[in-house]
């Protein structure tokens, strides 16, 4: 974090916004360096510790061998099925999470008597596993997307409406009675200062729920499906094909993390205007 | 003209916060309100406000009564309170609704150059000096050109300097408009000198109930006030009917030991 600096102006002059845009993209490359530093380390390590002949390639193949088997099959062309099939059903679960988490999480902030009559049930929900969910959604959805989609949407939800309704329910008094001074309704309390004021919360939620679609797509691919890369996971235990499942592994790694990147990009201007600690050099 | 009539507030615990107070504020004159803390100033001041209730008697403004917030009663807070995701002229702009844009946008630019803070329009709060923040809060205020403006110890938090410059530059302010635009400022403060600098008549509260001990007219020119010789005496003054408006207060809370007054009245729940 060494070259990331705080580009907050003093106080005697507004941001200059061109600079700190450019600033940013240096200290986003520079992340990105230092972030890599630990993985390649260790996967040169556990390379050489393969070829060496320390640890069994059969058990845990080398990541020349796991590169080669999603080589495979990129070039069979079987991997973008099972990759899109799993990302299409992340992102639709994620989409429904989020819609009813936002709706039913501004509903229980904003009103102290939906949250007297949901809140309580809906914690109740939140504490059963996600795995527990999986023979019920079958026999009521179906073994085909319908179930898999609706129980991505389930784990999304909890996090999303947990962070969306605790964060209305602390906005600071003092602004809110600064809109009741102004006359503000309902609608307008919600969307100009109860939101807004939620949003870096919600953001925190929104990243958590999409890291619990990771999770629950894995549960659901698992439970029974012809493609997916939970699929691949399953085929690549029951063929004993180790390296199979590494690569699946890896691909759900580079995956869950690159859709967490892109959420994360796209959600940072909303919570820019947040006067936080930021890490320390 | 606005006017208060043996008003009363009782708070649900059954603490009696205010008992009697009968006003009258002209318009375009600035009415300081001068009290120990707990003495009820900012309970009233939220009375007139129309964020809380009187319990008993009648707050009008004009003939008519305050039931709740209204357009042309404006609050600046003890704290700046703006909105930390919106910059400086969308938070001076917040009151304006169901203004059309290009409106809105003259008028938050008039009210951004009567505080001198127009360069920083484009500003996020966090990049401003306490001061300036409350400078903001100023201009949020009287953008929608309010008839009344309530001021609960706006400058309390400041440093001793930055608190005097605010004092001036409210006044600079507030005779920037002409006479008969200028708004009506009830002011709020623990602090005689800020009441004699600011304020053409200033009325002690007493506590327990909070009530009306005195009332002084300031019967001095606005210009180099600070530096007139008649001052100290009035202050003198002042600060005895403080004393003695304290006095009578903590006299009463022991004559009449009912609940006692939470610590501070802007904590009760509505």
């Amino acid at each position: 974090m060494a070259s990331v600096e705080r580009t907050d102006p003093a106080p005697s002059a507004p941001a200059v916004t061109g600079n700190v845009l450019s600033r940013l993209r240096q200290g986003g490359l520079a992340d990105l360096a230092v972030g890599l530093v630990v993985p390649v380390t260790l996967l040169l390590a556990w390379e050489v510790a393969g070829r060496a002949g320390w640890i069994s390639t059969k058990l845990l193949p080398a990541p020349s061998t796991v590169l080669a088997a999603i080589a495979t099959l990129v070039e069979s062309g079987e991997l973008w099925t099972h990759v899109w099939a799993t990302l299409w059903r992340v992102l639709v679960g994620f989409g429904l999470g989020v819609a009813a988490g936002t709706a039913i999480g501004a509903l229980t902030g904003y009103s102290t008597l939906a949250r007297r009559l949901l809140d309580p049930t809906i914690q109740a929900l939140r504490n059963i596993p996600s795995i527990a969910w999986v023979p019920l959604f079958i026999l009521w959805f179906g073994i085909f997307e319908t179930s898999k989609v609706l129980l991505i949407a389930v784990g999304v939800f909890f996090p999303v409406y947990l962070n969306l309704a605790s964060a209305i329910h602390d906005v600071d008094r003092k602004l809110v009675e600064v809109a009741r001074v102004y006359r503000y309704n309902g609608w307008q309390m919600v969307t100009r200062v109860l939101l807004p004021a939620a949003l870096p919360t919600y953001v925190i939620g929104l990243r958590s729920g999409l890291g619990l679609g990771w999770m629950f797509v894995v549960a659901a691919e698992i439970m029974g499906a012809s493609e997916g890369l939970g699929y691949l996971l399953v085929d690549g235990q029951m063929s004993g094909r180790t390296p199979v499942i590494l690569g699946s592994i890896t691909l759900f790694a580079i995956l869950g993390k690159m859709t967490d990147l892109a959420l994360a990009r796209a959600t940072a201007p909303l919570a820019a205007w947040q006067d936080g600690f930021k890490g320390k050099g | 003209m606005l006017r208060l009539t043996d008003v009363a507030k009782r708070y649900a615990n059954g603490y009696l916060a205010l008992s009697g107070i009968s006003l009258g504020v002209g318009r375009g004159d600035i009415l300081a309100l001068v009290g120990g803390s707990g003495c009820g100033k900012s309970t009233l001041l939220r009375l007139v406000s129309g964020l809380d209730q009187p319990t008993g008697g009648l707050v009008e403004l004009d003939g008519s009564p305050v039931t709740g917030p209204r357009p042309d009663i404006a609050v600046v807070f003890q704290e700046p309170r703006l909105m930390p995701w919106l910059k400086i002229a969308d938070n001076v702009a917040f009151g304006l609704t169901g203004v059309r844009r290009a409106e809105k946008y003259q008028l938050v630019a008039d009210a951004l150059e009567r505080v001198g803070l127009t360069r920083f329009a484009t500003a996020l709060p966090r990049q401003l000096s306490g001061g300036m923040a409350q400078r903001v809060a100023l201009a949020r205020a009287l953008v929608t050109r309010p008839k009344v403006l309530l001021l609960d110890e706006p400058f309390s938090a400041l440093d001793a300097l930055t608190r005097a410059d605010l004092q001036d530059h409210l006044v600079d302010v507030w005779s920037g408009y002409p006479p008969e635009e200028r708004p009506t400022l009830v002011l709020v403060t623990h602090d005689i000198d800020e009441a004699l600098v600011l304020a053409d008549r200033v009325v002690v509260l007493a506590g327990n109930p909070g009530r009306v001990h005195v009332e002084e007219a300031v019967i001095l020119s606005r210009q180099g006030r600070r530096d007139d010789e008649r001052l100290p005496a009035l202050r003198t003054r002042l600060l005895e009917a403080l004393r003695a408006a304290q006095r009578a207060g903590q006299d009463a809370r022991r004559e009449e030991p009912g609940p006692a007054p939470s610590p501070s009245f802007r904590e009760q729940p509505a």
